[in-house]
């Protein structure tokens, strides 16, 4: 299968461990990821006021590159395209539904791009690999494991981007699972966090690191009061915040201990029996690798 | 009254003589034998002018003279830049004066500066890394993809694809797409976000080049090397001291490309 | 005690926030759900709830000189929650969206310590500003 991938800034720079282990698991299930060729930043976070449009122009443009991904050949036939970054999956999402809910106003968004070579034509769908690979079976990904992570405690992360609002949202708002479910198939012990949807801060990080430190400390203690060993994650936003700004979480909270946050990703890479050079552990700011070589997982 | 007559008179003669001055000189061509003449507007006001001028040259013809805002008159320096408006359209268009025919009913101004942020930096002490592009220029993080800096250049380079590759950290990808950029500025003054993309691609431009092409090649290495030894001191000094007649024609009768023989290894 | 007198102002004021944020905002009934799911409550000099109702007597100036919308971290988890179906984010966009209009930013985009722009991904300072700067 060939599906239009958009990969998002971040997933290019800081973040690119979750590209690459997210590249390496897909091909591993048969999957591959085309990238979109001459992508633009989404424009995160989706606007919210009725009258504005020039900040739906970003994803506008993006799926016309769907459009003509379809055309040169690159994919055939194929409108879906995979999103991993939870803010991107988003602002996309939402704003693929704005426009096709409004039709004026994606005419007026593609009068104003008059110098693509395609207008919108409103056939493109926004999927999250999560979602992706749920449609595919998480009892198919399981066929493929070759090194099930059952020595592992994993507790999912979820963040807002995800979820909420309904329309857009991969699962349950209140009680997802299918995060668990794939973790689950890759042989892990899944744990269960109550603030597993709780935000971790979002864009509040550039301005006050505090409070972020303050969400963190909760979303991660509840998790490891449960037994988690490891987070997961889908989000850069919330990996730096939950990950990054560990450092200002010990300083307000001296015991506090350390614990890893991935992209749920390079789990699957590890489950997959991949090379370690696909995770990109370097990436992460709290090492994993001590933890996964004490599991025998790398 | 006969005073005031005079004071009169003296302006306009004062008038006559700056318009004249202002004038170029075409040579070969008489005003009378010129056929093809239109209109075009300079701020607004109507100017009768031959049809064949570029903007620049027209802009003089009218008796303008250009003490800023022109360069090297060749579409390279990025200092005539121009908005205008064709007849009967609405759209603000953008170009280089001195590379743009004039047409009837043109309605146009010039921009001669843009007053752009330009903040100062040592390589040296910099990362080779997206972050160090925010630092200089945040604003780069607004940008809405509208393209409108794309439709403002007059060198017709993809801008928007350039400042979206900066986001990205491909700055290979700017180098080579912002490389024929002339810094007009134009692109700056349309941007809703307000960044100053020829900035930002200048910074990424000189970082690729510092640390992203790779090793510098040995014959650069050996040039440098012999230079500080004193390999070309003398001939320096020499050429230094020549009078101008004696550079002309040193010049002049200078050896051509086509009769140098291959070498392996040019001196 | 403070006496609140509604002119038409707070009326136009009422109805331009409803405009710009899509939300029949007269149909907050004040349950507090809101205010109880925010991750940010604790932070905000007033709740979301409280915001709702300074909105619905069309207290402008009181309203718009709080912190609390600029706190707000959209996401989305009042949307989710409130029984009346009122998207209280939107509601809280268009507040910061009045001020940001007005070539009034809420964070100088110059002054982000070196130290953190090392390290912050792109994500974060592309949302940041779009939420905070207009």
């Amino acid at each position: 299968m060939k599906i239009p991938f958009y990969p998002g800034c971040t997933l290019k720079t800081s973040a690119k461990n979750f590209e690459t282990s997210a590249i390496a698991s897909a091909k591993a299930l048969d999957i591959e990821l085309v990238e979109l060729p001459r992508w633009n930043c989404c424009g995160t976070v989706f606007s919210l006021t009725t009258d504005d449009l020039i900040h739906h122009v970003a994803p506008v443009r993006n799926f016309i590159r769907v459009q003509e991904m379809n055309e040169s050949g690159l994919v055939k036939d194929e409108y879906r395209m995979v999103v991993l970054c939870s803010m991107c999956y988003n602002t996309l999402k939402r704003a693929n539904l704005r426009v096709k809910n409004n039709r004026d106003d994606l005419e007026t968004i593609n009068n104003l791009m008059y110098e693509e070579n395609q207008r919108y034509e409103g056939k493109v769908d926004v999927v999250h690999l999560l979602s992706l690979l749920q449609n595919i079976g998480f009892d198919k990904i399981k066929e493929k494991v070759k090194k099930p992570i059952k020595s592992l405690k994993v507790s999912p992360y979820y963040g807002c981007m995800l979820l909420r609002p309904k329309e857009v949202g991969i699962d349950d708002a209140e009680d997802p699972t299918i995060q668990e479910d794939l973790l689950a198939s890759l042989g892990a012990e899944v744990i269960d966090n109550p603030y597993k949807k709780v935000c971790c801060g979002s864009y509040q990080t550039v301005q006050d690191k505090r409070i972020v430190a303050k969400l963190a400390y909760d979303i991660l203690t509840h998790a490891q009061e449960r037994g988690a060993e490891v987070i997961t994650t889908s989000c850069p936003l919330c990996a730096f915040n939950l990950d990054n700004r560990q450092k200002e979480v010990k300083e307000m909270h001296p015991g506090f201990k350390e614990i890893p946050v991935l992209y749920f990703t390079q789990l699957m890479a590890i489950a997959l029996g991949l090379d370690k050079e696909t995770c990109g552990f370097n990436l992460n700011y709290v090492n994993p690798e001590s933890l996964l070589k004490s599991k025998n997982l790398i | 009254m006969k005073a005031e007559q005079n004071r009169v008179l003296n302006s306009q003669e004062i008038m006559r003589r700056i318009s004249t001055a202002s004038k170029p000189i075409v040579s070969g061509v008489e005003e009378k034998d010129v056929e093809h003449w239109v209109t075009i507007y300079i701020m607004g006001k109507g100017y009768k002018v031959p049809a064949d001028l570029t903007i620049l040259t027209a802009i003089e013809y009218a008796g303008y003279k250009f003490i800023r805002g022109c360069g090297c008159r060749q579409g390279f320096c990025g200092a005539c830049g121009t908005i205008y408006r064709k007849k009967g359209e609405y759209k603000l268009r953008t170009g280089m004066a001195c590379q743009t025919r004039v047409e009837d009913g043109m309605y146009l101004v010039q921009i001669p500066f843009t007053p752009a942020v330009k903040p100062s930096y040592d390589l040296n002490k910099e990362e080779y890394a997206v972050s160090t592009v925010f630092k200089y220029y945040p604003e780069v993080a607004r940008c809405v993809s509208c393209n409108t800096c794309t439709k403002a250049c007059p060198q017709g380079l993809q801008v928007m694809d350039y400042v979206q590759a900066a986001i990205k950290g491909d700055f290979k990808a700017v180098a080579e797409e912002s490389f024929d950029c002339i810094q007009c500025g134009l692109c700056a003054l349309r941007c809703p976000s307000e960044i100053v993309q020829y900035n930002v691609a200048q910074l990424v431009r000189r970082m690729y080049g510092k640390f992203g092409t790779g090793p510098v090649p040995a014959y650069v290495t050996k040039r440098i090397k012999e230079i500080a030894e004193g390999k070309f001191k003398e001939d320096m000094d020499r050429l230094t001291k020549l009078s101008k007649q004696e550079l002309e024609k040193l010049y002049s009768e200078r050896k051509r490309e086509s009769e140098y023989k291959e070498t392996k290894d040019s001196d | 005690m403070h006496k609140l007198v509604i002119e038409s102002k707070n009326v136009e004021f009422l109805a331009k926030v409803s405009k710009l944020s899509g939300q029949p905002i007269t149909r907050c009934d004040q349950c507090g759900i809101c205010s109880g799911s925010c991750p940010m409550v604790d932070e905000m000099d007033i709740t979301p709830s409280q915001l709702m109702r300074m909105v619905q007597l069309g207290q402008e100036e009181e309203v718009l000189g709080t912190k609390a919308m600029w706190l707000c971290a959209s996401c989305y988890t009042c949307t989710v929650r409130c029984p009346r179906g009122l998207d209280v984010s939107k509601v809280a966009e268009a507040l910061r969206q009045i001020t940001l209009r007005q070539a009034i930013d809420h964070i100088d985009i110059t002054k982000i310590p070196e130290e953190e722009i090392r390290i912050l991904p792109q994500v974060a300072l592309i949302s940041a500003f779009r939420k905070f700067t207009g």
